[in-house]
């Protein structure tokens, strides 16, 4: 059992949680009242990383963050070090690709609260941040819930993309889904078969702990 | 919630998790070929007993670390299996030095457990086996950029099997992989490195030959130093040259510079 890739996956899943959502919320509650033009357009690029291969993906990023790309450059200017084969660059293209899993949860939620709503408490003469803090967030709080866990989860299973920006540098880059991959190819069926089963309880625990919520929060607001 | 109370969790547990993705000390990320997988990694144990210090390997195709390390993967070592790589990286600037032979590597058969094919390291039971039918899937290491597959179709097409055998090859991304998948039992043999074949794990489920190095390019193994190695790793370079990991890059079936078979 590869403990120091467990918490490498735990920390990555985390921290895509805390920077993500928030970004998701806003994002989200922005496109649900939204009648700008184009906002199909937005909303199908945000949900790109949902329909593209991972590897596509990975290809994208690794060009991106490659020291021949001015992102890549750019970063490197700013931060003293290059982001391909990184926890960071890791942590930046765990960001991009879960934007789909954050974003279109929440998006539903707050479309399911509805304009009138929201122009009830604008007449009774709330703020528009009061509105969102005090009557639209506890609404969508179910949606933004599955937005967290599906993205949680979701960074726990991700295997392309870590597997063309990463490169399973043990303690960096080495997720437990590529340690599982690493250990088959070890002919160490033992530690892949333990890692799995581990991977497969943490995720079990994580959507039952979410339906859980969700059925309670639904209770007390429904 | 109050938002108060919303932002101190979120602080707090951004707090929680960034320290922990801080570095550890030096534990350089040394980058190996993945014939070194048993190898490399009972020296890097020899080395913990010797000095007390870590090493973190990763394993994988050299074309691939290659790659990587020209994009600035932060490796502080490489082990290619093929000293080209070696080399280019290091007219690209991006190594300490031109880098050290420090093993040169044979090419096996190998074959699972009840498999109907003889671990016949003069492939003449292979081409046998291609002519009744007994061969179904032949596994080797993806030749495109695993050092280890390149030999693998060099001595197919030695034996003047390589259009009767291409439409059976399965290619492993590296030749761990290959060999993985030759000894799944899912095809009838493969051909990988012969220091794969030796380690006890592998040994243990099926048999094995080593293939003639008349048939095949040697497989001259090199090591570099890249540009920003530590103490650690420099330490790692030179023991690699001592005795005790001589003997065991030996026990595995490598030929080791200054020696011969």
């Amino acid at each position: 059992m590869d403990w120091e890739a467990f918490w490498l996956t735990i920390r990555l899943g985390g921290l895509t949680v805390l920077l993500l959502i928030p970004a998701a919320i806003l994002t989200g509650r922005w496109l649900a009242a939204t009648r700008m033009r184009g906002r199909a357009i937005v909303e199908a690029g945000l949900a790109l990383p949902l329909v593209l291969p991972p590897t596509v993906v990975g290809f994208y990023l690794m060009i991106a963050f490659g020291s021949g790309a001015w992102f890549g450059q750019m970063f490197e200017r700013l931060f003293g070090q290059t982001l391909v084969f990184t926890f960071e660059g890791l942590l930046l293209a765990s960001l991009i690709v879960n934007i789909p899993f954050a974003v279109q949860p929440i998006q539903r939620a707050f479309e399911a609260v509805g304009p009138e709503l929201r122009e009830a408490a604008a007449s009774c003469g709330l703020s528009r941040w009061r509105t969102l803090w005090r009557i639209e967030l506890p609404l969508a709080w179910p949606g933004i819930l599955t937005g967290t866990v599906l993205t949680f989860a979701h960074t726990l299973g991700e295997f392309g993309v870590v597997l063309m920006v990463g490169g399973s540098i043990p303690g960096e880059t080495r997720t437990i889904a590529i340690a599982i991959y690493d250990r088959v190819q070890a002919f160490d069926e033992a530690a892949a078969g333990q890692m799995a089963a581990v991977l497969l309880l943490v995720s079990l625990a994580t959507i039952a702990a979410s339906y859980m919520l969700t059925q309670r929060i639904g209770r007390r607001y429904g | 919630m109050k938002s108060g109370a919303v932002l101190r969790f979120f602080v707090l547990s951004l707090a929680m998790l960034i320290p922990a993705a801080a570095r550890a000390g030096d534990v350089p990320a040394i980058a190996a070929a993945s014939d070194l997988q048993f190898a490399l990694t009972d020296v890097a144990a020899a080395f913990k007993t010797a000095t007390g210090r870590e090493v973190r390997l990763a394993f994988g195709s050299s074309g691939n670390f290659f790659r990587q390390i020209g994009q600035g993967a932060p490796f502080q070592m490489f082990l290619s299996a093929d000293e080209a790589f070696v080399q280019r990286l290091a007219e690209a600037g991006l190594t300490a030095d031109e880098g050290t032979l420090y093993a040169v590597g044979r090419i096996a058969i190998v074959v699972p457990q009840g498999s109907p094919l003889a671990a016949d390291g003069t492939l003449d039971d292979l081409a046998a086996a291609l002519e009744d039918g007994r061969l179904k899937k032949f596994a080797i290491a993806n030749p495109e950029h695993a050092p280890y597959g390149a030999r693998a179709e060099e001595a197919l097409r030695h034996a003047g099997l390589w259009d009767a055998i291409k439409d059976k090859l399965v290619y492993g991304e590296n030749v761990s992989q290959a060999a993985q998948f030759a000894l799944s039992g899912n095809a009838q043999g493969g051909i990988v490195a012969w220091s794969l074949a030796l380690a006890p794990e592998v040994a243990a489920r099926g048999a094995h030959a080593p293939v003639p190095e008349t048939m095949h390019m040697p497989l001259r193994q090199r090591m570099v130093l890249l540009q920003g190695a530590g103490e650690t790793a420099r330490r790692f370079h030179s023991f690699m040259q001592e005795d005790e990991a001589r003997a065991i890059m030996r026990r595995y079936g490598f030929v080791l510079p200054g020696e011969t078979m």
